[in-house]
């Protein structure tokens, strides 16, 4: 399984570090509700197609990508920089 | 029909021609009391308990494949009860006592042997910790044997003692620990739900679940919608799209979990060894192959197939702890789907619906709990109540934060476990 890292390009999976579904990149409000805390650090679509996930490139740039694949077929389509995606310094 | 040396005998003699169906292909009925979603070894073993403790007749499996075809004859088949933290060590070890006396129970052979697991350690520290676990599983009623270095060469000689990184400086040992063989217990658990009653229907994947003001009714499928008073989910990997079917989102992502079996060899390795350190477990089946394995792979999937980085760290660790088994060629290798909570322990509970229970989460280690995972499920089920093995495997420990099953101790988060 490659990576098409946008800072790097098609790189092996070996070089990077998984951490799960893309939602935690959006992280709720301090206030928000015990529900939605919920949902966001435990609950998971967990879909059987594509899937969206977050992947550290710790053997390469060091960047955080959003990668969208295939769970069913290990297909990866596509990879976007988590800056780039909720602009800098979030 | 019911096995016995006697009638292996005669059937021997006579040709064979006597032997029956373990189980009837009904059928499904336009309604039951109870259906039970998934025929692995869960839901077969919940069926089976429906049947024989509580007494419940008329309850289906429904499978969308053939039964065992899922996780439980992908497993490895170690069958141990050597967990630590309250929630866990009552309930396998309540599970190991069900193992040990199964085959009496199904008449059937389901080959479980206990052999002895050998848990290693190769630090002070971990000698430490393995001490400690040792002592939870004896006051638990388990058996446990700290062994110094001397004490696994005379089990193991075989090992490579002296390896640089991860030198052996002894081993947890688990008498009682073993292995089984894992689409025979499935068969046997089918084999009994279905002489008690139970259908056992066969490619009928469900596609929906149907719900009125809050209550479950039941369930559409590929052979047609069923009703039912109280439906479980029991589908491993697959929770999280039954899940969907009624609304719900649960705490669990689903990852490939891979296993590999060499050529079948003379027997050569007697006892099931694990080896946290590289990631590496080993057993030899009675065929003779060796069977092994190691760590998910690490990223969610439902290929049940595995990527390569995974198979040479599980080559590599293999070599490190034995380097005689580079003579043997692998046969075959497969994954299996994990259903992965972020604690590393299963749920047996209620849902919010009314009448729709699920028994999932068993990530990488749901073989051992077949039995008792079936026998609380099913009181769950019969009675409303949580059994007293089973009652922290709640669905809203994550939420409250209470209760939480982290037997790793490395947190509550999922990719952790
Ligand atoms: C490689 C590997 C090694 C393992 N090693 C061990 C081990 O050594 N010891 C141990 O204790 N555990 C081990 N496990 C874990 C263990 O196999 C699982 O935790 C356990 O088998 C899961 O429960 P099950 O048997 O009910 O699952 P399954 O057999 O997967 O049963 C679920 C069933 O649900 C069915 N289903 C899914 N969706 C639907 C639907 N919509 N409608 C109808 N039916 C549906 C599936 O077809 C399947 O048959 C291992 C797993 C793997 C993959
Ligand atoms: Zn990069």
């Amino acid at each position: 399984m490659r990576i098409p890292c946008p800072t790097c390009g098609d790189r092996d999976r070996r070089e990077f570090y998984y951490v799960g579904d893309a939602q935690i990149i959006n992280r709720p409000s301090p206030e928000a509700s015990e529900d939605i805390w919920n949902d966001y650090l435990h609950n998971r679509d967990n879909p059987a197609g594509v899937t969206k996930d977050l992947w550290y490139h710790e053997n390469g740039c060091n960047s955080w990508l959003v990668v969208t694949r295939n769970t069913t077929n290990h297909e990866v389509q596509h990879a976007e920089l988590v800056t780039k995606l909720k602009g800098d310094g979030s | 029909m019911r096995f016995s040396g006697l009638k292996i005998l005669k059937e021997g003699l006579t040709g064979n021609k006597g032997w029956t169906n373990h189980w009837r292909d009904p059928q499904p009925k336009q309604e039951y009391d109870i259906l039970i979603i998934g025929g692995g070894g869960h839901g077969l073993s919940t069926a089976y308990y429906l049947a024989k403790n509580h007494g419940l007749k008329n309850i289906a499996v429904l499978e969308k494949g053939y039964l065992g075809g899922g996780n439980v004859g992908r497993n490895t088949t170690i069958v141990r009860a050597n967990y630590f933290l309250p929630g866990n060590s009552e309930f396998y070890s309540h599970s190991l006592k069900l193992w040990e006396g199964l085959e009496h129970d199904l008449n059937y052979n389901v080959m479980h042997s206990q052999r002895g697991l050998i848990n290693l350690f190769h630090s002070d520290g971990q000698r430490d910790a393995f001490a400690r676990r040792g002592n939870a599983m004896i006051n638990q009623g388990d058996d446990a044997i700290l062994l110094d270095m001397e004490g696994v060469r005379d089990l193991l000689p075989y090992l490579d003692f002296e390896q640089v990184r991860f030198p052996i400086y002894g081993g947890l040992y688990h008498p009682r620990g073993g292995s089984a063989r894992h689409d025979a217990v499935a068969w046997g658990y089918a084999r009994g739900a279905d002489t008690r009653g139970v259908d056992l229907i066969q490619n009928c994947e469900v596609t929906g679940i149907d719900i009125s003001q809050g209550r479950v009714t039941g369930v559409q499928t590929t052979r047609g919608q069923i009703s039912a008073k109280k439906v479980g989910i029991v589908v491993a990997g697959r929770s999280g799209q039954l899940a969907a079917m009624a609304g719900m989102r649960l705490p669990i992502e689903s990852h490939v979990l891979q296993a590999f079996v060499t050529e079948g060899l003379k027997p050569c390795i007697d006892h099931v060894i694990s080896f946290g350190m590289g990631h590496f477990y080993i057993s030899q089946s009675d065929k003779g192959g060796l069977v092994f394995g190691g760590d998910l792979d690490f990223y969610a999937s439902y290929a049940q197939r595995g990527n390569l980085p995974m198979k040479e760290h599980v080559m590599e660790a293999g070599m490190t702890l034995m380097p005689m088994i580079g003579k043997a060629r692998v046969l075959r290798s497969w994954g299996g789907i994990m259903d992965m909570t972020p604690d590393g322990s299963p749920i047996i509970d209620k849902t919010d619906i009314e009448g729709l229970y699920i028994d999932c989460g068993w990530c990488y280690g749901g073989f051992k709990a077949v039995p008792a995972s079936g026998y609380c499920f099913a009181h769950l089920l019969a009675t409303d109540k949580h059994h007293e093995f089973a009652s922290g495997f709640r669905l809203d420990r994550f939420k409250t934060g209470y209760g939480l099953i982290d037997e790793e101790g490395t947190g509550s988060q999922h990719n952790l476990h």
